[in-house]
């Protein structure tokens, strides 16, 4: 299991990153033979930014999934289905089309704002220990209204594109960010992600109630702010680049914990490593796909994650029956 | 004996009035009161839980100023919970937030002694409550800290492992110096155990002496409502008629 984790997810990971540059059977290859700057380009200006987008998001949502799901003391929580990744597409359509901010700097501080209030919101409405059935409306509370309300200042703005870029919002994409854009999300993501790693030990001594935490020196309080700043941070930056993208929070920190012996502060290394791992498959899968066309990202982690989901809750459910 | 831990003007606002507390080792101390007497807010007080106010020191320094690591050698607090959120097994659990070369050790010292040796690698939401206590107590002696806070330790473990629980407490207490203070209900294992009881009500320790003494005073008698007959404790007034309730 540990070289597993110390060699073979590194592993899996530099390998789908490579093949998210260039599959040996695309025809990039072929095309780098006959020309070799409009290949260059087609790597640096379109490929990098995309799978550098890939590899920050997804850890970003696997180690923020980790993170909220050892605060909540909650195997369900999750930025997409606390309403963390709803809330920050909210704020970023809010400020680039009810204000007609278009600079990333807006964009990234409005979607981060928006992310923030989901995460508020959510603690108001369930609490710092919620049970699981609390959580989960909640969530499901806050995602409608932030969705409803995405879709509403979609409708309200005076673009014609405002359809297209709600599709690309709610759904997520990776597809023609450049590599200002992806900077743009990897820099606040990485710098949440080394914050959200001190954290690790803390987030362990949860396990046994906060109490406990207390008792060994670790302010429950101030942990439980940070870890919403953090994320919010880092998934509405990336949120603000890339759209909503669901279930990778969810799922990776499952898997994560199944190789760290189920402590969830641990488990939040392994959790960024396969949230990336997940979100580049994907995003090969979406552009690779043989259907003729790119499929959009957020309908792949979807289709892959709803039916885990459904495993997790009646797994919880006969667990909690027997 | 020579104090190891005070506790001077500790407070929890509502909970714990300005408290001054000297406890020994060497010897158990047990803490007595009724439900909402403030016995786990004092515990909570001395673990510096929930923002206290005042002063604690323990061999003379402040558990406020050292790292999670070292505090754990010098500080331990059982709670008076059993939930579990995550699935670990007995083992972690017994290791949680302890830290040195020997926690390994440590660790399957503690489990021997409290017989959970052949439940180490089972998952601490498949056992029985008593179990899953027990597993809670061997990470506090895994610790090895100074001062043992323990709420109710007694809680759901059947008779044998409460009488045993309590005398390996106390030989703890004895033989290795070690300050130990235990909120617990049963009065009678705090008679029998206890060097030192101190008796809450309302959020401040109102009395404070041997066993014997405490639960023969008159103190006792006003705060719990209840006194020692020839057949054990019994209640000063016979409760309530059920009916006149309605």
């Amino acid at each position: 299991m540990k070289r597993f984790l110390t060699l073979g997810l590194p592993g899996l990971l530099l390998l789908l990153f490579l093949l998210s540059l260039g599959s040996p059977w695309s025809p990039i290859l072929e095309l780098a033979q006959r020309d070799a700057d409009l290949a260059g380009a087609i790597l640096l200006e379109l490929r990098l930014p995309r799978a550098i987008l890939a590899l920050v998001y997804g850890a970003m949502l696997g180690a923020s999934g980790a993170a909220i799901q050892a605060l909540f003391a909650n195997p369900l929580a999750s930025p997409d289905l606390t309403g963390t990744t709803s809330g920050a597409a909210l704020g970023a359509v809010v400020t680039a089309y009810l204000f007609a901010f278009a600079s990333p700097f807006a964009l990234a501080g409005g979607a981060v704002l928006g992310a923030l209030g989901a995460l508020a919101l959510l603690l108001l409405l369930a609490g710092p220990r919620a049970e699981a059935a609390t959580l989960l409306l909640s969530g499901i509370a806050i995602s409608a209204l932030a969705g409803a309300l995405t879709t509403l200042a979609l409708a309200l703005a005076p673009s014609p594109f405002a359809f297209y870029d709600a599709y690309a919002w709610l759904m997520g994409s990776l597809a023609d960010r450049s590599l200002n854009q992806a900077l743009f999300a990897a820099v606040p993501a990485g710098a949440a992600l080394l914050a959200l790693w001190r954290f690790r030990s803390p987030l362990d001594s949860l396990v046994l109630g906060e109490d406990v935490a207390q008792s060994l020196g670790h302010d429950v309080r101030r942990m439980r702010l940070w870890i919403i700043c953090l994320t919010a941070v880092g998934v509405g930056a990336c949120v603000a680049v890339c759209g909503a993208v669901g279930f990778i929070g969810l799922v990776a920190p499952v898997f994560a914990r199944w190789f760290v012996g189920g402590h969830p502060g641990r488990a939040l290394g392994p959790a960024a490593l396969i949230g990336a791992c997940l979100l580049l498959g994907a995003d090969v899968l979406a552009r690779t796909a043989p259907l003729g066309r790119m499929l959009p990202l957020g309908v792949i982690t979807a289709l892959l994650g709803a039916p885990f989901f459904l495993w997790l809750v009646a797994h919880m459910r006969w667990s909690l029956s027997r | 004996m020579k104090p190891t831990v005070t506790g001077t003007d500790l407070a929890l606002p509502g909970r714990l009035q300005p408290t001054q507390v000297e406890i020994a080792g060497g010897q158990l101390t047990c803490l007595v009161g009724p439900n909402g007497s403030g016995k786990t807010s004092l515990l909570h007080a001395l673990s510096g839980i929930g923002r206290p106010e005042g002063e604690v020191r323990i061999h003379g320094r402040d558990p406020r100023r050292l790292s999670p690591a070292k505090r754990a050698r010098l500080l331990t607090y059982l709670p008076a919970t059993r939930e579990i959120a995550w699935p670990l097994t007995v083992r972690d659990i017994a290791a949680l937030g302890l830290d040195g070369s020997d926690v390994a050790v440590r660790v399957s010292a503690a489990l021997r002694l409290l017989e959970l040796d052949n439940l180490a690698e089972h998952r601490i939401d498949r056992l029985s409550t008593g179990e899953r206590s027990r597993a809670l107590i061997a990470r506090v002696l895994a610790a090895e800290a100074e001062l043992l806070l323990l709420d109710e330790p007694t809680a759901n473990l059947d008779p044998l492992w409460q009488l045993r629980l309590m005398e390996q407490l106390r030989r703890l207490a004895r033989e290795q110096a070690r300050t130990i203070l235990v909120a617990i209900h049963d009065l009678e294992i705090a008679r029998r155990y206890a060097d030192r009881l101190l008796l809450m009500a309302g959020g401040r320790i109102v009395a404070d002496g041997p066993p014997d003494e405490i639960l023969a005073g008159e103190p006792m008698a006003r705060i719990f409502g209840i006194r020692r007959g020839t057949d054990g404790w019994e209640p000063l007034r016979p409760p309530a008629d059920p009916r006149s309730l309605l």
